[in-house]
């Protein structure tokens, strides 16, 4: 049979391919695309073009690298929403270094780390996760016998783009929280000021990770950044100001909330699949996302109730 | 002799390093190393012990459950406070789906691609494959389309030139025995099982906000009020089937029938003591209501389970990088980190070795389910035995790297079936202006406390100290800090240590084997490294349980 003519859309030919070949409905794929829009505060005219960034062309290269962290930042990334974990690894990206799900080991595993970064000098995507230890010549923190100072000093000059996820890249998090001995630093810090976008959080929303990405796609940009170097798309306006219990009765206010200095969209975006977030199942805000936030006294008011 | 480094280790939490030493074609010695230190708990120093939680909880995002209800029971053990029932059954309902999705994480994303060979796949005849889809579940309903598709997938990825993840495995290894449609079986369950865990932590999203990092724990209950409506309770309902209809038509038969295939590893990477703290309180009366008892198995002996003391713990840092030697409790130290490369006749890692009664513990499914069994819980002794006949094993070849792998699966099945009958238990919030579940106490100015937990890599322990309500000690003993510590001051190797002794090599360039041995532990060992505060001068006082 032969195709009728709307379809011979090279877009609409990959989608279509996607579709078949990659167990992705198509449905769901635009539904991506719109959750994609929204996040990025974009018009729905905007769609069809995130569709078009999503199928073509070759995977860009990212290089992951894990440092003083918890694995929380990683976690987060696999929760991407339904269907497009698997999509995202073999379809969308091309994860050249990340311990965590990265199949060769040792020498090999560091092969394809020096290999990544000769091939795509200067054109991959590199995440950090953790921050990085400096006390000490930097021996608190050893990969494959170098330190994973010496580590970042060599990979992330050399990125196209560089992003600084979770709250421990982005501001030392808690290896550097009062107390510590490890003279861990965020990413900006411990490289002299390396320009990193940063996406903080504990951990930080797979969704504004995934809106980074498909902006990229769209405009070869970075997005609008604030002074902090944080994406407004993502940290633009505070967690108080979009909740949904705001001058209810039911706000977490008395119990310490700290949403109105909190810069985030969890209220909006929500977490899993937008199954929840913190504040919905009546935890107050602990605003993981902003910087010194371990260190910024209590983070529940033991004494406190909903009428404050 | 000659010898092989794995640094980094990877498809693992953390950073690991393992050293071994070849001698005719076997291990013959080997050191397990974590080269990462955060020293986290000199940063719980001087902290309210009631947000001590939320620290310990980011000792680990993959274990992103455990270290925050130990440490809330720490603090609730110092106070003496009985939760609410409807706190317990969400927190075992947490924990649960803890287990489930680590588990499936661990089999099918980090352990998987050490029996499953991806360039092998790529060559299967998708009818033929659906035949053996069949053999492992005679219930799955897939098409030589479907496998066809996942092939075509493989191949597109392979074909672009960017492997990714996969560049550089071992592939081709002569270790690798599956047939291409068994791969590629394996390979499409391997994508299916990402979609799966994603699900399955929409359970902690449930009730306890968002995953990694559930946030509804808190000292004397849980925060839920106002979402904890019957529709919640249904939606997680859902959830629990859905994990258990995977556990049951994917998890458990795959298991089964890939450890089948490689029945080998029933003599390699052998366990000797085991030792479990036991979970999942049914009742305030603990340990006695919990639903997986607690108990230590000496060389072997399943049949003779003996009670845990914990007063009998504790840790050496002769191998470590400290300052200091020989063995303490674990609160009494004064260790000083102290790096000075990597010995292996001297110091070689950031964990100490913890022992019991002077002996080292694995601890994990493994642990758990051989105490379970010993003991007689009926769901578990019901699964290894249909285990053990599916397979034509024998109970002693449970103490092996085939025997960790299965007991991971058998435990899935047997907390997954348990869940299903505690979701039922739930009750829903009444919605007025109180958090009803949580328990309102008030804050002694000191005191201390013991925190106890079955992680889902094995047993945890939180010991706390404090004082004008301010942390003066806090010292967490962890499962990989027992499974992958280096040797004691005896020199007497570590779990996975002794475990990695005569695993065979047979390409000493790609040591496949012993990633299989060394993943069976699941290692976690961002938890697993810990130090004092040096400046401490606090005492602390282990109670014996």
């Amino acid at each position: 049979m032969e195709k009728d003519e709307k379809f011979e859309d090279p877009v609409e030919d990959k989608i279509d391919e996607m579709v078949t070949k990659k167990g992705v409905t198509r449905r769901d794929f635009m539904k991506f695309c719109g959750l994609m829009a929204a996040t990025l505060g974009l018009e729905a005219t905007y769609i069809p073009k995130i569709a078009e960034a999503l199928v073509s062309g070759p995977r860009p290269p990212f290089i992951w690298l894990q440092f003083s962290e918890c694995t929380g930042c990683t976690e987060a990334f696999l929760r991407s929403s339904s269907p497009f974990i698997d999509d995202l690894l073999l379809n969308k990206i091309s994860l050249e270094y990340h311990e965590t799900i990265m199949a060769p080991a040792g020498e090999a595993a560091t092969k394809s780390l020096t290999d990544a970064v000769s091939k795509y000098s200067g054109k991959f995507f590199c995440v950090v996760e953790g921050s990085i230890p400096l006390a000490g010549s930097g021996n608190y923190g050893m990969i494959g016998g170098r330190t994973m100072l010496e580590i970042a000093q060599e990979v992330c000059p050399q990125a196209k783009m560089m992003i600084s996820l979770g709250t421990c890249a982005a501001y030392g998090g808690l290896p550097a929280a009062t107390g510590g001995l490890t003279g861990a630093e965020c990413v900006h810090g411990a490289l002299n000021g390396l320009n990193t976008i940063k996406m903080p959080g504990c951990p930080p929303n797979p969704v504004n990770f995934a809106a980074l990405i498909v902006n990229y796609l769209l405009f070869s940009d970075f997005p609008k950044l604030d002074t902090l170097g944080r994406p407004t798309f993502a940290y633009g306006s505070t967690v108080h100001s979009q909740c949904q219990r705001r001058d209810t009765e039911w706000c977490l206010e008395g119990f310490g909330c700290r949403g109105p200095s909190t810069y985030h969209n969890c209220p909006t975006v929500k977490y899993n699949d937008k199954t929840s977030w913190c504040v919905q199942a009546d935890c107050p805000c602990k605003g993981c996302a902003q910087p010194g936030f371990w260190d910024n006294g209590s983070f529940f008011n033991y004494n406190g109730s909903y009428v404050d | 002799m000659s010898k092989i480094v794995l640094d980094p280790v990877t498809r693992i939490e953390g950073h690991l390093r393992v050293e071994t030493e070849v001698i005719n074609g076997k291990v013959n010695s080997a050191w397990s190393t974590s080269p990462l230190f955060r020293g986290i708990e000199p940063i719980l120093k001087n902290r309210d012990p009631r947000d001590a939680w939320m620290i310990t909880q980011r000792l680990c995002g993959v274990c992103t459950y455990v270290h925050s209800v130990t440490s809330v029971r720490s603090v609730e053990n110092a106070l003496n406070l009985t939760i609410p029932g409807n706190a317990r059954v969400i927190r075992n309902l947490l924990m649960g789906a803890q287990f489930i999705h680590d588990h499936i994480v661990n089999f099918y994303q980090l352990h998987l691609l050490d029996w499953v060979d991806v360039v092998s796949a790529l060559s299967a005849d998708p009818a033929a494959t659906v035949t053996v889809d069949r053999q492992i579940y005679s219930g799955r309903k897939r098409t030589s389309s479907y496998f066809s598709g996942v092939k075509q997938q493989l191949q597109a990825f392979a074909k672009s030139g960017q492997l990714g993840p996969f560049n550089n495995g071992y592939w081709g290894h002569p270790a690798y025995i599956l047939t291409p449609e068994e791969n590629l079986v394996f390979m499409a369950n391997y994508l299916e099982a990402l979609k799966t865990q994603m699900q399955v932590a929409h359970m902690h999203a449930i009730y306890g906000g968002k995953n990694p990092h559930p946030q509804t724990i808190i000292v004397g209950g849980i925060t839920l009020n106002k979402d904890l409506t019957s529709a919640r309770i249904t939606e997680f309902k859902n959830h629990v089937t859905s994990a258990q209809n995977f556990v049951n038509t994917y998890y458990l038969p795959d298991t089964t029938y890939l450890l089948g295939r490689y029945k080998d590893y029933a003599k390699i990477g052998i366990a000797d003591n085991l030792m479990s703290f036991g979970e999942f309180p049914q009742s305030s009366e603990e340990p006695s209501s919990f639903f997986f008892p607690r108990g230590i198995i000496f060389n072997q002996a399943t049949s003779s389970v003996q009670p845990v003391d914990v007063g009998n713990i504790s840790e050496h840092i002769t191998h470590s990088w400290y300052s200091g030697s020989g063995s303490l409790n674990p609160a009494q130290g004064q260790t000083v980190p102290s790096y000075s490369g990597i010995n292996t006749s001297g110091q070689y890692s950031w964990i100490k070795a913890p022992r019991y009664q002077g002996q080292p513990m694995e601890v994990g499914p493994l642990a758990r389910v051989m105490v379970n069994y010993g003991k007689g819980q009926s769901a578990t002794v019901q699964q290894v035995n249909s285990f053990l006949q599916k397979t034509g094993l024998k109970l002693a070849d449970m103490y092996s790297t085939l025997g960790r792998t299965a007991a991971r699966a058998i435990e899935t099945k047997v907390i997954a079936d348990a869940m299903a009958s505690w979701a039922g238990q739930v009750q829903a919030s009444s919605q007025t202006l109180t958090m009803p579940f949580r328990k309102t106490f008030t804050m002694t100015s000191s005191g201390s406390g013991l925190g106890l937990n079955e992680a889902p890599r094995g047993a945890l322990g939180h010991w706390l100290n404090f004082s004008s309500q301010k942390i003066t000690n806090y010292q967490m003993v962890v499962p990989s800090t027992w499974n992958f510590g280096p040797r004691d001051a005896s020199n007497v190797p570590g779990p996975v240590e002794q475990a990695l002794v005569d695993v065979p090599v047979a390409d000493q360039a790609r040591p496949l084997e012993v990633l299989r041995v060394i993943h069976s532990f699941n290692p976690c060992i961002a938890c697993a490294v810990h130090v004092f505060d040096p400046k401490s001068k606090a005492t602390f006082e282990v109670e014996s349980l």
